[in-house]
């Protein structure tokens, strides 16, 4: 029989139980809840005379609709007061951890959960929000569920499933210069299509991974669910040990070192069979960007706007021809030469430390166009004190760029932070579909380190280029 | 939840791929704590204009099909975002099925959970539905989840497969943490033996 991989040693770790024929019960370790994707699963617990069966293994944060400006005053928007106080009072009721948008706890729940050490190797991660996929970067399986599936969890601690199928990513050799995580998994999700990871799992694997730093594993795996995977996921080694060593809920002393011993057995085995496998050679990469409405519609830096006859398929043709129109862009214009009016520094695909400080070394001593308005959101309160304690808040400051309060701000723009019709961003979060970041708004993804020198160029630009990069 | 059966009714057709989750619901409307009421806003940047004006050009708003249950659509239908807000609203408007060649993996799940069908049929079969949708004005299918298949008065018939205990709990309607909690026991042994 052959070795098994990471995820089937997590999932037949996790199995209640299983009967042929039916989706199996799977235990889950830890359930991260938002405002937006809970309030209709506490009101059908209620309904039902449910309780929450296990509130220790459960924590919520707010981070989609708070303000990122000054906490102090209140919230303009009585229906974001409304669902915000309706998981305050769900958490209350239930006997749950909740860090408001007051708490030094607070922050957008895929960045808090590893900051804080809850999120481990081996466990099985759940939260009613589509880029739960980024806990895999610890070597644990973390999937996105919809609202009934949360109520699930909350009565039972437990979740349906099938077993999904595997895939690997191997990514082979180092990244070349000035290529990032981000421009890895848009060039990945560019290679797979945005529904080339359905019904899988993805794991990444090979040199650029291994060499990556938690953060930067943590960019790659959020965006999983962007290929269309169920989750996404890398082995723990020294990396992720040395991240979670003495952090608040992770073992301590002894304990710990008994975990890491645990831990390293999770890994896949050489022998494992994947379902699917992939292989990028790093050295073909370049800085990449969106260029359409999806993810997969991703390019890169050096290339230009593609034009749409040249899709054989009249769907993606079709599909290019609309994205064209809605973006306001003609085809070969040189993505270089593409202007832009907002650039967004944030979300959970990166607004941790590091992608802080990447962003700004660009933008250390230089100013952001009189064009362009732009914006950093750190991730977290922690990562917001953590910044200024480095004094990264007075670079961007100084160089023009507004620095704002933690949440998921002009990522889904849910809150007051928007595009306005029309207006085109270099943005660091994950979807550019239409209006996700405000009704007409036009999105590129890009890296932290493509935003800040597109918001001083006023266009975007090949950050390899870069004076001093 | 309500059971699913058997359903006949006229077919939309929204002949497009990868049709999001940010389309089918746009987020301004997530903040609402309800689980109904969200029908006025299926689709709703697609659908309006700028000034609240119903957009003519727009599927939806063609009078041929107000009285839509069945909707077609391309592959990937429901990709990005997990909101169950999408089915809800779907729902809510009066579907009660789906065609498409492909769906994303959360959104098909939650469709499930609100006894909305997502069938999932070939490329072939699914073109010619949007095909006859658009030209057959009241163009109707039956959806028949008993024995899988959807047909047409014009002697269409396609059969289609689905996870046989999906198809078991949509016949029944059956609350999925009622079926759990019949497994408590299970759960309790497996948080024993953890702690032990
Ligand atoms: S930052 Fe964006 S993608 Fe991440 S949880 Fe918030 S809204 Fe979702």
């Amino acid at each position: 029989m052959p070795g098994k991989t990471m995820f089937e040693k997590i999932w037949d770790a996790h199995v209640v139980s299983e009967e042929a024929g039916k989706p199996s019960v799977i235990y889950v370790d830890l359930h991260l809840v938002h405002e937006v994707t809970s309030n209709q699963a506490f009101d059908g617990l209620r309904l039902a005379k449910r309780g929450v069966r296990r509130p220790d293994l459960t924590m919520a944060t707010a981070d989609h609709d708070i303000p990122t400006t000054d906490r102090s005053k209140p919230i303009e928007d009585p229906i974001a007061v409304q669902q915000l106080e309706h998981l305050a009072n769900d958490t209350k009721e239930f006997n749950i951890q909740f860090a408001d948008m007051h708490s030094p706890l607070n922050g957008i729940v895929h960045v808090v959960g590893p900051e804080q050490g809850h999120t481990q190797p081996g466990k099985v991660i759940v939260c009613g929000d589509s880029h739960t996929a980024t806990h895999g970067a610890f070597g644990a399986f973390a999937l996105g569920i919809g609202t009934s599936e949360v109520e699930h969890v909350l009565a039972t601690q437990t979740l349906r499933q099938t077993k999904h199928k595997t895939m690997q990513v191997d990514v082979d050799g180092p990244l070349p210069f000035g290529v990032t995580p981000k421009d890895l998994i848009l060039a990945i999700i560019g290679k797979i299509g945005i529904a080339g990871g359905t019904g899988h799992v993805i794991e990444y694997t090979g040199q650029a991974i291994r060499e990556m730093s938690m953060e930067g594993r943590m960019t790659v795996c959020n965006m999983s669910i962007e290929g269309g995977a169920r989750a996404g996921m890398v082995a723990p080694d020294e990396k992720t040990f040395e991240y979670m060593r003495g952090r608040a809920n992770v073992p301590q002393g002894e304990a710990f070192d008994e975990a890491v011993e645990r831990w390293k057995l999770l890994p896949s085995d050489d022998d494992a069979v994947y379902d699917a496998v992939v292989t990028i050679d790093a050295a073909s990469l370049e800085p990449h960007m969106t260029w359409g409405t999806n993810p997969g519609q991703v390019i890169s830096i050096t290339g230009a706007v593609p034009d749409p006859s040249s899709y054989p398929d009249p769907a993606d043709r079709e599909s290019a021809e609309r994205a064209l129109a809605y973006m306001g862009l003609e085809a070969n214009t040189p993505m270089t030469e593409i202007p832009i009016d907002r650039v967004f520094i944030g979300s959970c695909t990166n607004s941790r430390i590091e992608d802080l400080r990447a962003a700004a070394a660009v933008a250390k001593g230089k100013k952001v166009s009189s064009s362009v308005g732009a914006m950093v959101v750190p991730g977290s309160y922690n990562i917001k004190q953590q910044a200024e304690a480095e004094g990264l808040d007075k670079i961007f400051t100084d160089a023009g760029f507004e620095w704002r309060n933690a949440g998921c701000s002009m990522c889904l723009a849910m809150n007051p932070d928007h595009l306005e019709p029309g207006e085109r961003s270099a943005s660091t979060s994950n979807r550019n579909f239409e209006g996700r970041q405000g009704k007409g708004g036009r999105t590129h993804l890009v890296s932290p380190e493509m935003a800040a020198a597109a918001a001083i160029a006023g266009h975007f630009v090949d950050i390899r280029d870069w004076p001093g990069v | 939840m309500d059971a699913f059966k058997k359903h006949s009714g006229v077919v939309m057709p929204l002949d497009r791929v990868n049709v999001d989750t940010d389309q089918i619901i746009p987020k301004q409307f997530l903040k609402r704590v309800e689980r109904d009421g969200y029908e006025d806003f299926l689709f709703f940047d697609w659908r309006f204009n700028e000034d609240g004006t119903p957009n003519k050009d727009f599927v939806l708003n063609h009078p041929g099909y107000n009285d839509a249950s069945v909707l077609v659509a391309g592959r990937n239908f429901g990709c990005g975002s997990s909101r169950e807000h999408a089915p809800w609203a779907l729902q809510q408007y009066g579907f009660k099925a789906i065609i498409s060649p492909s769906y994303a993996d959360i959104f098909y799940n939650n469709c499930f959970q609100n006894g909305l069908l997502p069938v999932t049929l070939d490329e072939v079969s699914v073109a010619h539905i949007t095909a006859q949708a658009k030209e057959i004005p009241g163009y109707a299918v039956t959806v028949d989840l008993e024995n899988c298949v959807v047909s047409d008065n014009e002697g269409f018939q396609v059969s289609f497969s689905l996870d046989e205990f999906k198809q078991y709990c949509l016949l029944n309607g059956l609350d999925d943490i009622g079926i759990t909690l019949q497994d408590e026991g299970a759960i309790s042994a497996f948080e024993a033996k953890r702690q032990g």
